[in-house]
């Protein structure tokens, strides 16, 4: 479904993504762990065409879309459904204007049905009666949860998911997760989640990448992440203080030890 | 973006490139407001929130600017005893030059300073990515709105602002200079000719024009959080200031000394 071959990616002289690659099977959850800020985001912002990379390759159902111009690549975006680490919602839309967002734009349909996909799209979500309110008003779960709401209007076949349970309380956590899984199951949808919540990651994950470094040092099932003697990983996923990646960026950051 | 959205161009050569990069904004927003669909409604309320909003302030500074010519002028005038000709020179003064301009530096402040916000604003909570990533371009989506919004309301605008400066050129004429109502009306229409009105509110649609690009181009070239949003704005209102007094430079000269229509 997405097959990502040796893609490099540089801000100034920063390199963020250094020959990584990365399979996602169809109807597979996919969730891509590394530290914050280390360039996870940038992955997802380069398979929905935010961000070209500067070499490597990218092919969604078999489609080379790193060479796409902007509307071949819109025609895709039309099934991919990107779930921003803030919401992104549009703050000067209402969270009904913000759902319906895609359908208002493209579909031609009646306001009764706009209004029935988005109070559906919203009790997916576990929200109900805020359609009036104003992004605003909202908290930073319930954006997340609005955001998600919105991307599954447009009923994707694949979705990205920025961060989806950070800042968010554990109940809504384990709500959205179910939510990543039920759609899964139902809907075969295919999803990257891009993730530091360990826990997050355990529910959801049909296989768990860790990034590090620009490039995926490892691709396995939950269980095989979990028992790996990586002390990368290692250090990762126990959240130790101590270990190879702060002595790694201890080095970058140039400190004497 | 760019290299010259947060600074104003030292050089020729920054100056040239900064309005080439205009320039390509200006292509993809003409080209995007000939693309169908077509969402009009999103330019009229553009208008909407630019014209009403701005109508008072520009008529107060019109009517002032009219009564001030007349004193001006009035204050020379009566030392050669052509008082009876203060009505052609505001009516002039206004119509050509004075309210086309005045019109556009007071939305340029207003109006490109809050699109230069807003759309920074929503650059750095990534409402522009995401309007990307749902497959809308936010060119058509948010530049081309604002760009006719604002080329249909500076026109409006400005004619309306020359009708109220021309009336504050009356008050002083008539009550203060004594100037019969009759003779000003006589006086201001013998003035004016239909070439000064067309140049007036030709020059305020490529005025609009610059507001809209400038604002939106800053806005969409903001980088970093709050401080960049601000940074944006004030650079949008000094830069749209320098353009509006470039071009109506250079329209005035075409218009009147190389078209000379």
């Amino acid at each position: 479904m997405i097959e990502i071959r040796n893609l490099y990616k540089t801000f100034g002289k920063q390199m963020v993504l250094n020959n990584l690659s990365l399979n996602i099977r169809r109807g597979e959850t996919k969730v891509v762990i590394g530290r914050s800020g280390a360039g996870k985001t940038v992955l997802l912002r380069n398979i929905v065409g935010l961000v070209r990379p500067d070499s490597g390759s990218i092919k969604i159902n078999g489609t080379e879309v790193t060479a796409l111009g902007e509307k071949e690549y819109d025609r895709l975006r039309m099934e991919i459904g990107m779930v921003f680490q803030g919401g992104a919602l549009f703050d000067s839309m209402n969270v009904a204007d913000n759902v319906a967002f895609v359908l208002n734009e493209f579909m031609n349909l009646d306001k009764k049905t706009v209004a029935d996909k988005v109070r559906d799209s919203l009790a997916l979500v576990g929200l109900k009666d805020v359609e009036h309110m104003m992004p605003a008003q909202l908290s930073g779960g319930m954006r997340k949860r609005v955001s998600l709401a919105r991307v599954l209007c447009m009923e994707p076949h694949i979705i990205l998911y920025d961060e989806p349970t950070t800042g968010v309380d554990p109940i809504t956590a384990a709500a959205i997760n179910h939510l990543i899984i039920e759609l899964r199951n139902k809907l075969k949808v295919t999803s990257i989640v891009v993730t530091h919540d360990m826990n997050s990651a355990y529910m959801v994950a049909d296989s768990i990448a860790m990034f590090y470094r620009g490039q995926i040092i490892a691709d396995g099932t939950p269980d095989e992440i979990r028992n790996s003697k990586h002390p990368v990983i290692k250090q990762f996923i126990n959240g130790e203080a101590h270990g190879p990646i702060t002595e790694d960026e201890s080095l970058i950051f140039g400190h004497v030890k | 973006m760019n290299i010259a959205a947060s600074r104003i161009p030292t050089s020729i050569t920054d100056w040239v490139r900064y309005v080439g990069q205009l320039s390509l904004l200006l292509g993809q927003t003409v080209a995007s407001a000939l693309t169908p669909p077509f969402k009009g409604t999103r330019s009229l309320i553009q208008a909407y929130r630019i014209g009403p909003g701005s109508f008072m302030i520009s008529a107060l500074v019109a009517y002032f600017v009219g009564m001030i010519i007349a004193l001006q002028m009035a204050y020379q005038m009566m030392q050669l005893s052509a008082e009876l000709y203060i009505p052609n020179v505001v009516a002039v003064a206004l119509t050509r030059e004075l309210t086309p301009v005045l019109t556009a530096l007071i939305v340029a402040g207003r109006v490109g300073a809050g699109i230069a916000a807003e759309i920074g604003s929503m650059v750095v909570t990534e409402q522009v990515d995401a309007l990307r990533a749902f497959a809308v371009n936010p060119v058509k989506y948010l530049v081309v709105p604002r760009f006719l919004g604002l080329i249909i309301m500076l026109p409006v605008l400005t004619m309306l602002s020359d009708m109220i400066g021309i009336w504050g050129g009356y008050v002083i004429c008539v009550y203060k200079l004594h100037i019969s109502h009759e003779m000003f009306w006589k006086m201001t229409f013998h003035a004016l000719t239909m070439k000064d009105i067309i140049t007036g509110l030709t020059k305020t649609v490529f005025f609009g024009g610059i507001i809209a690009i400038v604002g939106c181009y800053h806005g969409l070239s903001v980088k970093g959080g709050a401080d960049g949003v601000g940074k944006a704005t004030t650079t949008a209102v000094v830069r749209s200031f320098i353009l509006i007094i470039a071009t109506d430079c250079l329209i005035t000269f075409v218009f009147y000394f190389l078209l000379n229509v």
